[in-house]
């Protein structure tokens, strides 16, 4: 899934490192002709690191996100649904797997990952802080959180990194499957009893901030990352693949007779831009800081499997073999 | 799960001594070749297998694996790639360089036999 929601802000300008200005000139060239970036590659300081936060950190929030819907494999209502589910949290799963490597040819160890986000210094997709309160919130997940990562992922996937590129390209394959079962599982309920409409209603009434929190703040209060633009690192802004998602997944709402909380939610007919009520950001950065409904669940599960796990890493320890980085 | 750790704990991932990196080169069908997809985590070949099987497998035909260990690729440095700009004329190496067809019919127009 769950692709690259807006985990903070991106750079601080004052932090830029100072690269040798020849071999800049020739990496913006190269990407600049099209070319991508592969991990022996000289490449500036910051566009390392920007690269290994935001592959990471779209790695953790595949894990992470793979919690919500992992506790509703039992309760899914019918094989059928119990055996897509299941299928989608192997994917996000291989999808973290995936993007940990990717992550790890720049550098940074898988260990130094899992580190970094049990201790709360790296973040996550910002909806997984949400609960998955009924068997309608996880077909809102499926359907529209999904969508909104695919949005995000196949942006990403035109980015300047070879291995970054390469992993969201089979990600974005597979997602395509995440998001047609979701949209199955919710038109079902939205095309069911009175009592199952509205269950897919309210599970929309509670999602709708998280989901226009997805993509971060308007571009007019972030940072503007020019140079992370050039570099292909960050390839749209927020806002504009806000307007994609609205523009695409709001009339496939709208169509089932369901509502979504925004009166002021609407195409503009002039602009063909959509408009729509700001979402409480304060709410947003209170809830990446650590103080959601579910922070402490979810990275106690993951400490839980750590703890519970060390035992197989350990009975598999191969003291003969020596680390190196992965080619690709 | 009620053993969960408590928020405040610190959990810390050892790095797992001799888990190294595996090259996966997956086979879709008998008679075409393995194509590079990915890497994984293992402590031996035979673990490398098993995981490959769960990251890249888990849809569509295999009918193989591959797995090599990272360390054991040798890569020409990007750098040097310029040893492949040779004579950039290579049309001579092509099939569709040598218009003999051609002559041939020049040949029997000059001696005029059909």
């Amino acid at each position: 899934m769950y692709g690259g929601g807006y985990t903070g802000e991106p750079e601080k300008k004052q932090e830029q490192a100072q690269d040798d200005p020849a071999l800049l000139a020739e990496f913006e060239a190269k990407i600049a002709r099209g070319e991508k970036i592969e991990p022996r590659d000289w490449m500036p300081v910051d566009y390392r690191k920007q690269l290994i936060r935001m592959i990471e950190q779209h790695a953790h929030s595949e894990i992470i996100g793979a919690l919500p819907e992992g506790t509703f494999i039992t309760r899914a209502p019918g094989f059928k649904r119990k055996m897509a589910l299941m299928a989608k949290v192997q994917d996000e799963i291989g999808h973290g797997q995936m993007l940990y490597s990717a992550a790890e040819t720049l550098g940074k160890t898988r260990e130094q990952m899992f580190n970094d986000l049990l201790s709360g210094k790296s973040k996550y997709s910002n909806v997984f802080n949400y609960p998955a309160v009924t068997w309608a919130d996880v077909t809102t997940i499926g359907f529209l959180i999904d969508a909104a990562a695919i949005v995000n992922q196949v942006i990403n996937s035109k980015g300047s990194y070879g291995p970054y590129c390469r992993a969201l390209e089979r990600i974005c394959y597979e997602e395509a499957f995440h998001l047609k079962q979701g949209h199955d599982a919710f038109v079902s309920l939205a095309s069911g009893t009175p009592y199952q409409r509205q269950l897919a209603q309210d599970s929309l009434n509670r999602w709708w901030e998280p989901i226009m929190h997805f993509f971060g703040p308007s571009d007019k209060m972030s940072v503007h990352s020019e140079r992370l633009m050039r570099w292909k690192v960050k390839l749209a802004s927020n806002d504009d693949m806000r307007q994609q998602f609205l523009n695409t997944y709001v009339p496939k709402v709208w169509e089932l007779g369901l509502t979504l909380p925004d009166p002021n939610l609407k195409k503009n007919a002039e602009t063909k831009q959509w408009e729509f009520t700001e979402p409480n950001w304060d709410t947003f950065f209170k809830v990446i800081n650590g103080d959601g409904p579910c922070n402490k669940e979810r990275l106690a599960v993951r400490k839980w499997a750590e703890e519970k796990g060390r035992w197989v890493r350990q009975a598999l320890i191969n003291p003969k073999e020596k680390y190196t980085l992965p080619y690709a | 799960m009620t053993d969960l750790p408590e928020a405040e704990e610190t959990v810390e991932v050892e790095h797992p001594e001799g888990w190294i990196t595996y090259e996966v080169f997956h086979q879709k069908k008998r008679g075409t070749q393995h194509t590079h997809v990915g890497i994984v985590h293992a402590p031996n070949a035979e673990m490398a297998i098993v995981f490959a099987k769960e990251s890249f497998a888990r849809r569509g035909a295999t009918t193989n694996l591959w797995v090599v260990k990272s360390e054991d690729v040798t890569a020409l440095d990007y750098d040097d790639s310029d040893i492949f700009d040779t004579t950039p004329e290579k049309a001579y190496r092509e099939a569709g360089f040598y218009k003999t067809r051609d002559k041939i019919e020049q040949l029997k127009e000059n001696e005029g036999h059909e």
